[in-house]
């Protein structure tokens, strides 16, 4: 392995400006990815995970934005660098695929065309060359008959088939890391799967580093080897896959484990669920976010909890101020780990 | 109109709020309501400062300008420009008649046959456009073809057509009678020519309102169609059609100008800012005036429409995409 | 593809038929009063009067006066009472200038309207936009006979930097035919470059905000190539709809204006020249190859339209 990780993110922090107001989407973001990493980041509609990922990709630049941290891939700073330089490492060297494929994709050009277009955007070489190597990435994603696909319309794929030709597209030119932000979300279940078993493969015979953002904690746990957990524009957990779903240390995450239902227990009375709603990015809680929604709130939770290593144990840090002994013994609800309703929390 | 359950206001609201925080749009909609104020008060300013009427010609006249006395009109045939005062404030036309006085009168009828059309034409349009919509089958169809046909012609030259053959004798459908040289004529010819233009978006906008719930809800509950069209669809309709008045009448009053300019519009020796444009550029070479003067009385006045009209659009939906083809 | 341009011509065959019926209407049966008489003109006499009324039938039943109309339209037998002359000749020499007018000023206009719509949407919020969007609202605001008048007045006659109206055969001299155009393209062309630019800016803003545009920086292409491969071929496709439907108009009718005020002595000014004179015959013949041309038109552009968009094509063919 390499030294240092691969994609370091160092306070990245990004509002708008709207007519309400400033919107504070990402709230002092810091993370790694090493090498060859599957890095999955949870969190619902709103915490920031999706405008973090566009950030890097410098999708997100425009007169109401103001964008602010570090971000480092390999040589480049990705915040700071000019608009030039970003687009040379944009689809190269870091690349993403989205929610969408159906309108990802330009309508009215072939997807082979497409894929042709990103090549030859970065290298110099013939089309005939590059539609070569189209027909190859097709291939390699499980597109049959990949040279007839390639002359046809994104209209004409099925939404799998459409995804897996994202992805070929994001391949194209061997980028190091590829994020992809819920790239399963929009497809059927059985489709879900393959995509992933896709991604998996990539990992293993490439080493191609992945930031797979999600809601679905089941796809979490099937590619992840380390999560994030995002809330309110912060990162409010990190750590191992085994951590987070069996050590888990922030309150949110217990919400997001709890209302998950299990096959292998008696079915609950009712499905459980984080009360309340989501901050307002606007104008959010003073300190903790996740204060209005927490049933463990005490007084030092006005006072914003750093990112920090609490629980002792390696690669694991949160942002909650009570005591990891505490915390063992709050998230347990009915013999399982989850969210206590408030009057069990303040009875215990 | 109330506000809603939660406390916010309701869509009308709402977009009163976004309309009075778009300060241009407001001030070119005073600007044009000024503009038909200083219309209707043309007899006022007739008798009271240029003492004469829009059509009494004072060819033979003589006035005092800066101490110095001139012919109204020279012996070439050429009339004094703006005097800036009280009588011929923006001078004579090559008649002699006070072209103030005309301006005004000439807005009258302008702004009438505007406004009046496009009243025409938002309610012809929207019956066709509910039943096309609402009903479907058989009506949708004759309604589509009819209005298809309509769109073929260019709005010009179906005013012309209609004009003409509409000049000399004037129209009798069964009881209704209008002379050839009433301002009615150019009043249904200009409604009956923009009807596609607002039928059809109308009737998408139905055959979309259908689907909904809400109407589904309503036949379930057992309403017949006509109150269902009166309180389902209407009033969603209602904001397309409002959207489109300001542009209705900014293209019924230029349409009025061409149709005058061409002759096939208003008669003379009615007034209106299509003729005294015409009889502008006739003389533009040796009086500029006579031409410049009603364009841009009609410029300012469709302007400010188009401007309101945006918006009005603006507020009501600040993504919509309303628009007028020519 | 085939099977579109088929239902398509059908289409168009129908509405033709529905727009004759329609001209016919209005002319013969809608006014009130003798139609020998209106077709005489502004000063019958008795003879012409009853010649006329012999001539085309109008005491027959009225789907024998539609025959007979038809009839004279098409077989170029229809003569103006006031001017003695064929209509149908006078037609086809104006039509050649028309034509130059309609096709300069459709180019003109487009080509000006993609700059600064384009522009205007890049530089969406600034003043260069303000400013653009003012400029389109004061275009889409004047009356073309007015501009034209003016701008024939001011740079035709007293700045004599342009010619003071007429036309010139380009046959002739092509330099002076260009030179004699130029007002009236411009005149002709302000009002639509108000109109489609502005279009043409909400629609490239919207497109801007797909999914496929942030698909294609994501992919790092350069901004250039996303603007014109991605953001304006998409943007076009309703643009060319309309800037066809507008073409037809032009040609149908709306140069009539243009070509009186700079006497260009085509088609439109034919047809404005009878007007004056209330003569019906040439009116009549303007309005039925007007609408014909615009229905014809509008069918082209429905089927280049499919040509443009894949979608539309392939509508009811077999999905892979």
């Amino acid at each position: 392995m390499s030294d240092g990780p691969l994609l370091r993110v160092e306070d990245l922090r990004v509002d708008f400006t709207t007519e309400e107001g400033v919107l504070h989407a990402v709230d002092g973001v810091s993370f790694g990815l090493d090498r060859g990493e599957r890095l999955a980041v949870v969190g619902e509609s709103g915490s920031g995970k999706s405008v973090t990922a566009m950030t890097l990709m410098g999708l997100t630049r425009s007169p109401n934005a103001s964008i602010s941290g570090r971000a480092h891939l390999g040589d480049t700073e990705l915040i700071s660098a000019g608009d030039e330089d970003l687009r040379r490492v944009r689809g190269k060297e870091i690349a993403m695929i989205f929610q969408d494929p159906m309108s990802s994709l330009n309508p009215v050009y072939r997807v082979g065309d497409q894929i042709i277009e990103q090549i030859r955007a970065h290298r110099d070489v013939a089309e005939e060359e590059a539609r070569e190597r189209t027909i190859e990435l097709l291939d390699a994603v499980g597109i049959p008959s990949p040279a007839e696909r390639a002359r046809a319309y994104p209209h004409e794929f099925s939404g799998g088939m459409r995804q897996r030709a994202m992805i070929a597209m994001a391949l194209s030119l061997e980028p190091e890391v590829l994020i992809a932000d819920e790239p399963t979300t929009a497809l059927d279940v059985t489709i879900q799967a393959q995509i992933i078993d896709l991604l998996q493969d990539l990992n293993r015979q490439f080493g191609l580093s992945i930031i797979l953002i999600t809601h679905d904690l089941g796809v979490v746990a099937e590619i992840a080897e380390r999560v994030l957990v995002m809330y309110g524009g912060r990162v409010v957990e990190e750590g191992s896959l085994e951590q987070i779903f069996y050590d888990p240390q922030h309150p949110y995450t217990w919400g997001l484990l709890g209302s998950l239902t299990r096959l292998d227990r008696d079915r609950p009375e009712r499905l459980s669920q984080i009360p309340g709603i989501p901050p307002s990015l606007i104008s959010p809680p003073q300190g903790c976010h996740f204060r209005p929604r927490c049933p463990h709130e005490f007084e030092k939770c006005p006072e914003v909890p750093p990112l920090e290593s609490r629980s002792g144990e390696p690669g694991q840090c949160d942002r909650c101020w009570l005591d990891p002994e505490e915390k063992r013994r709050r998230r347990m609800v009915d013999g399982r780990i989850g969210l206590a309703a408030a009057e069990e929390a303040a009875a215990g | 109109m109330e506000a809603g359950p939660g406390g916010g206001l309701g869509p009308w609201q709402l977009t009163l709020r976004r309309l009075r925080r778009n300060k241009v749009a407001i001030a070119f909609g005073i600007l044009f309501l000024l503009l038909v104020g200083a219309c209707l008060a043309a007899p006022l300013w007739a008798e009271h400062v240029a003492h004469t009427t829009a059509e009494e010609n004072h060819l033979s006249d003589t006035i005092v300008i800066d101490g110095k006395t001139t012919n109204v009109v020279d012996f070439l045939g050429t009339p004094i420009g703006p005097t800036w005062q009280g009588e011929f404030f923006l001078g004579a036309d090559g008649n002699g008649r006070d072209i103030m006085v005309r301006l005004l009168y000439g807005g009258r009828n302008s702004l009438l046959i505007g406004i009046t059309a496009a009243i025409g034409t938002i309610l012809m349009g929207m019956i066709l456009g509910l039943l096309a919509g609402y009903f479907r089958g058989w009506v949708d169809g004759v309604i589509s073809r009819l209005l298809d046909v309509l769109w073929a012609f260019p709005v010009i030259l179906l005013g012309v057509a209609l004009g003409t053959a509409l000049a000399l004798g004037g129209l009798k459908i069964g009881p209704l009678t209008i002379q050839g040289d009433s301002l009615g004529i150019p009043i249904l010819i200009i409604a009956v020519v923009y009807i596609p233009y607002l039928a059809r978006p109308v009737r998408g906008q139905v055959l979309g309102l259908r689907e909904k719930e809400f109407v589904e809800a309503a036949r379930a509950q057992g309403m017949g169609s006509g109150r269902i069209i009166f309180r389902e669809v209407l009033p969603n309709v209602t904001s397309t059609m409002v959207v489109f008045f300001p542009l209705l009448v900014a293209n019924a009053v230029l349409l009025e100008s061409a149709l005058s300019f061409l002759g096939a519009g208003v008669q003379p020796p009615n007034p209106s800012w299509g003729t005294m444009i015409d009889e502008g550029v006739d003389r533009i070479v040796s009086a500029p005036h006579l031409a410049i003067v009603p364009g841009v009385m009609l410029v300012l006045t469709v302007l400010s429409l188009n401007i309101f009209g945006e918006g009005v659009r603006d507020a009501l939906d600040p993504r919509s995409k309303v628009r007028i083809d020519h | 593809m085939a099977r579109f341009i088929v239902r398509r011509t059908v289409s168009m065959v129908f509405v033709m038929f529905a727009v004759s019926i329609l001209v016919f209407l209005i002319f013969n049966v809608l006014p009130n009063g003798d139609p020998a008489v209106r077709m005489a003109g502004k000063v019958p006499t008795e003879t012409q009067v009853e010649a006329i009324r012999q001539e085309w039938g109008f005491e027959e039943p009225l789907p024998v006066q539609y025959w007979t109309t038809m009839k004279k339209l098409f077989t170029g037998d229809m003569q103006s009472y006031f001017t003695q002359l064929s209509v149908t000749e006078e037609i086809w020499k104006g039509l050649p200038r028309t034509f130059a007018l309609a096709i300069g000023a459709a180019i003109l206009w487009m080509v000006a309207a993609i700059a600064l719509g384009l522009y205007s949407a890049v530089r969406a919020g600034g003043f260069s936009d303000r400013l653009l969007t003012v400029l389109s609202l004061i275009g889409i605001s004047m009356p073309v006979f007015w501009i034209g008048a003016l701008l024939s007045y001011y740079l035709g006659f007293k700045a004599g930097i342009f010619p003071n109206g007429g036309y010139v055969e380009f046959a002739d001299n092509p330099t002076q035919w260009f030179w004699h155009l130029v007002l009236p393209w411009f005149a002709l062309s302000i009002l639509f470059i108000g109109f489609y630019s502005r279009v043409l800016r909400s629609d490239v803003m919207e497109t801007m905000n797909e999914d496929f545009v942030r698909t294609a920086r994501a992919k790092g292409l350069s901004e250039r190539r996303v603007l014109l491969k991605h953001v304006l071929r998409n943007s076009m496709i309703p643009i060319v709809t309309l800037w066809g439907l507008d073409f037809g108009f032009v040609i149908g009718g709306g140069a009539i204006l243009t070509e009186t005020v700079f006497n260009l002595q085509g088609v439109g000014q034919y047809a404005a020249e009878s007007i004056g004179q209330l003569d019906q015959p040439p009116i009549m013949a303007v309005t039925m190859f007007g609408a014909f041309f615009i229905v014809l038109f509008n069918g082209i552009v429905d089927i280049v339209y499919a040509a443009l968009d894949p979608r539309i094509r392939l509508e009811g063919g077999a999905k892979a």
